[in-house]
Parts: structure tokens; C-alpha cells; sequence
């Protein structure tokens, strides 16, 4: 009698267990194929063997060798990395505010991270005439904390959540106003790059870049994911969470301070990226079919830089040689997940 | 023999952003005891559970359990002693009610928060202790209010409390819904040992689950006691500022108030088949007069709340001379009798010389129930 109680529990789970495996072994897939795509396609097409040669084996630092070991590589490597970061930034402020539209570029956090990445470049520019990367960082990260602390303070006053992220847009197009008004006034040398930059581009990453990233978004990683626990005691709402025993007070500085520097993260080597904290984690979610922190970290994180890599990859290719924006790919792509996702919460509704 | 007390809140004085809104509130809560908080809306009910969850914090005064101060507490201690549920909706996505449950073991879990066995059987036994368990691999969004109230039920349960603290468990339930959880909550207490602490804003169903009733209006305790204490008119009368209606200790329900001028209508009845007349006259504004009632019959409580004038007489007696009388008399002055039924007997023959009488003189007419009809001759 007990045992068939408890059969229906047992199928469900190992039906969820299958349904992760799924998804994951999918993800990492789509991961493969896709790295393996963006090394071999570009205006010098490399084959998949002379690829392996190149990686693994010894082959001649010939023309081929350095453009993948100087040029796609790296670029291939940061696309995974900061869209990972990005859509885990996105699912850690979309816990916060129980908001599943909230994201890093529409909370105006990586307007906020560009404007101060912008003044710091031309101070440093003009002053130091070199400007380094963990500088960059560091400002877009303060960048992010500003922004988020809008946020909050504002959220304290406004209840409603569409009001909210009607606040972020707003404080995403104050600091663009900023930013844009900044390099207007920039020196012409620093225009060009800084123009580009803040379009936002994988393009022109070095292997320094791709070290610095790693190690501060691995960490920011692990260190979120060790508190999926109490992630998902907050899922049921902040009182439930404090009664089950977590300190909310410190949970919420943490969750803040972990989305910041993953987002600035992103917007320090990339520029600010559309669409990404929010379509990724919304389509990981569903296909997992669980909102299980413990699951959902690592599926995001794993979705995010398949998406990221596939669009810097269309970024690159369908006007090739023009290169576009890597928002204007994850806008096209991820607006109408987050269109399709508001039609169909309002439906749910009903 | 006196217990020692398990929950103790001394000198507690609460509410928010530094302004006191209730003071010195000093209880003492015996183990397994039901403690209902019953007052008027924004009376504060919520903010001294709010205080004693630590969800806000106390501006005066302390709470124990066990003798042991629960500020002082950390939060996972307090977490295994103590469980909540709350009235907020909340948004859960993706989450089925299993998952919801689970939620509760999080005090017992490691770092990661994964369930060991003992953790899956605990969580198992509470859903199936509020009959929830067909329910677990649904959503949580799509299920009614009533099953939601009692998955977060098994929730706390499974957080294994020694408290349990509702704010308005009862809201958004109907009365199904509302009679099971509170049966639960009794079972809990007795079976278990578990201290419950909670709001209701329904007096009648507070009165009979709860073991002491605190009552909270104005800025300190109004009264504190067994529902015997507490359950009394005038408590109840100025507690809730009643000056329309009236409450019944008795039957622990609330009555409209009466319609007011000189009686239009005589009702004759007796084993409550006068209480639906009544009713009927109440609702169409018609000032009424009941009789002869014996003051043990049910009619008699209610006739109390309801008639403009009720002729009475001691239970068990034939009825007098005065009674008579004044029922005539009563009668005369009436446009209409009307005979909602009642039994002929020794003691109450004279009851027969009224309807006979009034009968007589064209007054009468028979209730017909169902029908609404009363005008019917």
C-alpha cells in the first residue's frame, strides 16, 4: 500500500530527472555545434579538421592559426561567457523583484554601467591616455550598483511593477541622454571606439579579456549558485523566505551586489546587450518546465551563451563583411519572446 | 495543575516605522493551546503577528518560547520552531504544489537545499495529513484558493513547528473549506502539541475552535480569556463598536438590526418554526411582536434580536393570566397573525384561544415556507 503511494512521486521525478538530462545534453549540443560554427564560418572559411589540427594538434602558426587563436576564439569564448552572464543576471533580478520581465537593460542597469564606463574611458583617455580593463570593470560595475540603487529606492515608493519598469526605461534613456552627450563632446580619436562600444560587440576581444571575464564571472557563478537554497525560499515572497530562516537582509545585498557585477561584467567588455536577461531564462525556464534554482543557474547560464553565441554569429555573417550589433541580433530574437511571454502571462490570467 | 507557559509575550508593545500602535500586550500561551486574535479591521491583528514572526520588528518587549527569547534567536533556530501562513497571494511560476511544500523543509536542508529521503516522507506525510497529496505534481497557480490555503498548510506543517502563526487563514475560503482547516488546525494542536496563534476575522467559528481569544482594539489588549469570557454582548458589542445589529453569545452569530416601530405583525410559533418568519418580516422593514414564547424555546433567542416586542413566559408552566392578556392585547392592536406552527399542549393551551381569536377576526394567515408568502389569506 505505501509502495503505491508513492509510485506516482517517484515516476514524477525521475520524469523531471529525464527532462533535465534532456534539455542539458541539448544545450551543451547546440554549444558544441555552435562554437564549432563560429570558429570554421567568417570571410576565411576554415575546415573542421584543420580546426582540430589548429586546437589540439601541431600545425604551422600559418594565417589560419592566428585568426582562430587571436581572433575567433577568443571572440567565441566571451560571446559564451557574458551571455551566460547576462541571462544569469536577468534570472537573479527577475527573483528579485518577482518580476519575470525584469532584466538588466530594461531596469536601465546596463545604461546605468555604459554611462559610467563612458566617462571613466574618457577621463582615463585624456588623462592616462591607457585605460585598462579591470578599470572598465570596476566603473561598470559602480554603473550597475547606481542604477540598481535607483531602482530600489524607487520600488520602495512604487508598489506596482509595471510602474517600476516603466522607471528603468527611464532611467536607461537618462544615462543613454549621458552617455551619448559625453561622446559628442569626446575626442575624435576616442569616438570611433567609443561609438562601437557602446552599440555593444564581442568583437575585438584579447586573451587578457577572456581571462579577466572568466575569472570574475566563474566566481560571481559559483558563488550564486551556492545560494540557490535560498533563491528558491524567496520564490514563494519575502516573508515566507524570512520564516523559513534566511536573512533577508543580507540575501537581498548579495542578490544585488551578484547581478551587478555580472551585468557590468558584460557591459564593460561588450557594451549594453538587449533582450538577453529576459528571453534566456523565460525559455530555459519553460523548457526545464521548473523555476528550481538549483537547475534553472546552470540551464540559464548554459542557454544564455548558446543564444549569445549564435547571435554574434549572425551578427557577423548575414551582412558579412558589415558586422551588426550584437542587440540588434538578441533584440530581434529575444522582443518577441518577451512579446509572446507578456500575451501569454495575461492569458494565464484569465 | 498549571502548566508553565510555552509562548510568552511580555510588555510587547508593536507596530511600524517606530510608532507604537498596540502596547504592552502580555499573553501567555500554554502548549497546544489555540490562541484566535479577534478586533475590528486595522485593529492590528496583523502587526503583532508580523512581530511575533519577526517580520517586523518589536518596538518594546519581548516574545519567548520555551523561556527563550526569539530575538535572540538565529533565524534557522527560529525557523525549525516556528511556521507562518500568510494572506498574501503570491506569484509562483512554474512551481507545482509539491514544490511549494517542500519549500518548508529549508531550516533541516543542507547548503544546496537538497530533500534526503527522511526529508521526501516528511514532506509526504504533511500533504497527506491536509489531504493534499492528489494535488502535488500540479501547478500552484492552478489550483483553487481553498487548496492553495491548505498546501501552504502542509508547507508549515512540514517545516515541523512547534508554532504555527496564521494571519486570516479563513480569507478567500468558503464555508467548506473554512470548517476543514480549522478541524485541522485543532488536530494539530491536540494531536501534536502545536502552539497556534492566529487572526479570524469570523467571530462565530473563533469562538469555537480557540482555546483563549485575544481580543485587540484601540492601543493596548481589550481582553484576554476563554471564549466564555470573551463571548459575551457587551464585549463583543463594544469591541467591534456594534451600534447596528446585535450579536447572540448563544448560538456565537449576528443579527441585523431589528425593525423599529409599533408591531404590525403578531407571529405565533414554538420549536423554531418562527425563526424563518422572522427572518422573512426583517428583511421586508415590518415591525413585528413574538408570542407567547417559553424562554427556553430556540424562537425565544431569536425573537429576543428580531421582534419589536416578545410576550414571554417561564419554561415548563401553563401560561398566565399577564401573558394572556398582553398577547391579546398585542394582537388587537396588530394588523395581521400569523400562525407559523405550533403544537397544542397542556401547557400552552391557551395559545389555541388566540388563534381562534384571532381567527375570529379575519387576522390570521398561515405560513407557507418556501412560498415567501405570508399575506397569503
Amino acid at each position: 500500500m505505501e509502495k503505491r503511494k508513492n509510485k506516482p512521486v517517484r515516476m514524477e521525478e525521475m520524469r523531471r530527472r529525464i527532462r533535465y538530462l534532456l534539455v542539458f545534453s541539448g544545450l551543451l549540443a547546440a554549444f558544441c555545434v555552435i562554437i564549432v560554427l563560429n570558429i570554421n564560418t567568417g570571410n576565411v572559411h576554415i575546415s573542421v579538421s584543420e580546426i582540430l589540427n589548429i586546437l589540439f594538434g601541431q600545425a604551422k602558426q600559418d594565417a589560419n592559426y592566428s585568426i582562430i587563436w587571436k581572433i575567433r576564439l577568443p571572440r567565441v569564448l566571451m560571446a559564451a561567457l557574458l551571455g551566460g552572464a547576462l541571462s544569469l543576471s536577468g534570472f537573479l533580478l527577475q527573483t528579485f523583484f518577482a518580476n519575470p520581465i525584469a532584466g538588466p537593460f530594461v531596469l536601465g542597469i546596463s545604461s546605468g554601467a555604459k554611462m559610467v564606463v563612458a566617462l571613466t574611458m574618457i577621463v582615463f583617455l585624456k588623462y592616462f591616455s591607457r585605460v585598462s580593463s579591470y578599470t572598465l570593470i570596476i566603473a561598470a560595475f559602480i554603473g550597475s550598483l547606481i542604477a540598481t540603487g535607483f531602482i530600489l529606492l524607487m520600488s520602495r515608493k512604487i508598489n506596482h511593477m509595471a510602474t517600476l519598469l516603466v522607471a528603468g526605461i527611464m532611467i536607461g534613456y537618462i544615462c543613454s541622454a549621458v552617455t551619448d552627450f559625453v561622446v559628442t563632446f569626446a575626442e575624435d580619436s576616442d569616438i570611433v571606439n567609443l561609438h562601437g562600444w557602446s552599440q555593444g560587440s564581442f568583437s575585438g576581444m584579447s586573451w587578457s579579456n577572456v581571462k579577466v571575464a572568466f575569472v570574475l564571472i566563474a566566481v560571481t557563478v559559483v558563488i550564486t549558485f551556492l545560494y540557490s537554497k535560498p533563491i528558491g525560499a524567496y520564490q514563494l515572497g519575502e516573508a515566507y523566505a524570512r520564516s523559513a530562516g534566511v536573512n533577508i537582509r543580507v540575501f537581498r545585498v548579495l542578490l544585488i551586489l551578484l547581478s551587478s557585477m555580472l551585468s557590468g561584467c558584460v557591459t564593460a567588455f561588450a557594451g549594453p546587450v538587449s533582450f538577453v536577461g529576459i528571453a534566456v531564462p523565460f525559455l530555459v525556464k519553460r523548457m526545464l518546465n521548473t523555476a528550481r534554482p538549483l537547475i534553472v543557474i546552470p540551464g540559464t547560464f548554459l542557454g544564455g551563451a548558446v543564444f549569445c553565441m549564435g547571435c554574434d554569429l549572425i551578427a557577423r555573417m548575414a551582412f558579412a563583411p558589415l558586422e551588426l550589433n550584437i542587440s540588434t541580433v538578441t533584440s530581434i530574437f529575444g522582443a518577441p519572446v518577451v512579446i509572446f511571454m507578456m500575451l501569454h502571462r495575461q492569458k494565464g490570467r484569465e | 495543575m498549571m502548566e508553565n507557559a510555552y509562548v510568552k509575550l511580555q510588555d510587547l508593545t508593536v507596530g511600524y516605522h517606530g510608532k507604537p500602535l498596540i502596547r504592552d500586550i502580555c499573553t501567555e500561551i500554554q502548549k497546544g493551546e489555540i490562541v484566535t486574535l479577534i478586533g475590528p479591521n486595522g485593529a492590528g491583528k496583523s502587526t503583532i503577528l508580523k512581530s511575533i514572526t519577526r517580520q517586523i520588528k518589536t518596538l518594546g518587549g519581548n516574545v519567548s518560547i520555551a523561556d527563550e527569547r526569539i530575538d535572540a534567536m538565529e533565524n534557522a533556530i527560529l525557523a525549525r520552531k516556528m511556521a507562518v501562513v500568510l494572506t498574501e497571494r503570491m506569484k509562483t511560476e512554474l512551481m507545482t504544489c509539491r514544490d511549494v511544500v517542500e519549500t518548508g523543509r529549508y531550516p533541516y536542508t543542507g547548503r544546496l537545499g537538497i530533500l534526503t529521503k527522511k526529508d521526501k516522507e516528511i514532506v509526504d506525510e504533511a500533504m497527506e495529513a491536509v489531504h493534499v497529496r492528489e494535488l502535488e505534481n500540479q501547478s500552484f497557480q492552478a489550483i483553487s484558493d481553498g487548496q492553495r490555503q491548505r498546501i501552504m498548510l502542509a508547507r508549515a506543517i512540514c517545516q515541523e513547528p512547534e508554532v504555527l502563526i496564521l494571519d486570516e487563514p479563513t480569507s478567500y475560503l468558503d464555508i467548506h473549506y473554512k470548517l476543514e482547516l480549522l478541524s485541522m488546525l485543532r488536530k494539530l494542536a491536540k494531536e501534536k502539541k502545536i502552539t497556534v496563534v492566529m487572526s479570524l476575522h469570523e467571530i462565530d467559528l473563533a469562538q469555537k475552535i480557540s482555546d483563549k481569544i485575544l481580543c485587540v482594539r484601540g492601543d493596548r489588549i481589550f481582553c484576554y480569556g476563554e471564549p466564555e469570557e470573551v463571548f459575551k454582548e457587551e464585549v463583543i458589542r463594544e469591541l467591534y463598536g456594534l451600534d447596528n445589529g446585535s450579536y447572540d453569545p448563544c448560538f456565537g452569530s449576528v443579527e441585523l438590526p431589528r425593525p423599529e416601530g409599533e408591531p404590525r405583525v403578531f407571529v405565533i410559533s414554538a420549536c423554531g418554526t418562527g425563526i424563518p418568519v422572522y427572518r422573512k418580516l426583517q428583511k421586508e422593514n415590518i415591525p413585528f411582536a413574538a408570542g407567547i414564547l417559553y424562554r427556553n424555546d430556540v424562537d425565544y433567542h431569536v425573537a429576543k434580536r428580531l421582534a419589536a416586542k416578545v410576550i414571554e413566559e417561564e419554561p415548563f408552566c401553563s401560561i398566565r393570566d399577564e401573558a394572556y392578556q398582553e398577547a391579546k392585547a398585542t394582537i388587537d392592536s396588530c394588523q395581521y397573525v400569523i400562525n407559523a406552527g405550533v403544537t397544542i399542549g397542556e401547557g400552552n393551551r391557551r395559545i389555541a384561544e388566540l388563534l381562534h381569536a384571532a381567527k375570529k377576526s379575519g387576522k390570521i394567515c398561515e405560513w407557507k415556507e418556501g412560498s415567501g408568502g405570508w399575506k397569503a389569506e
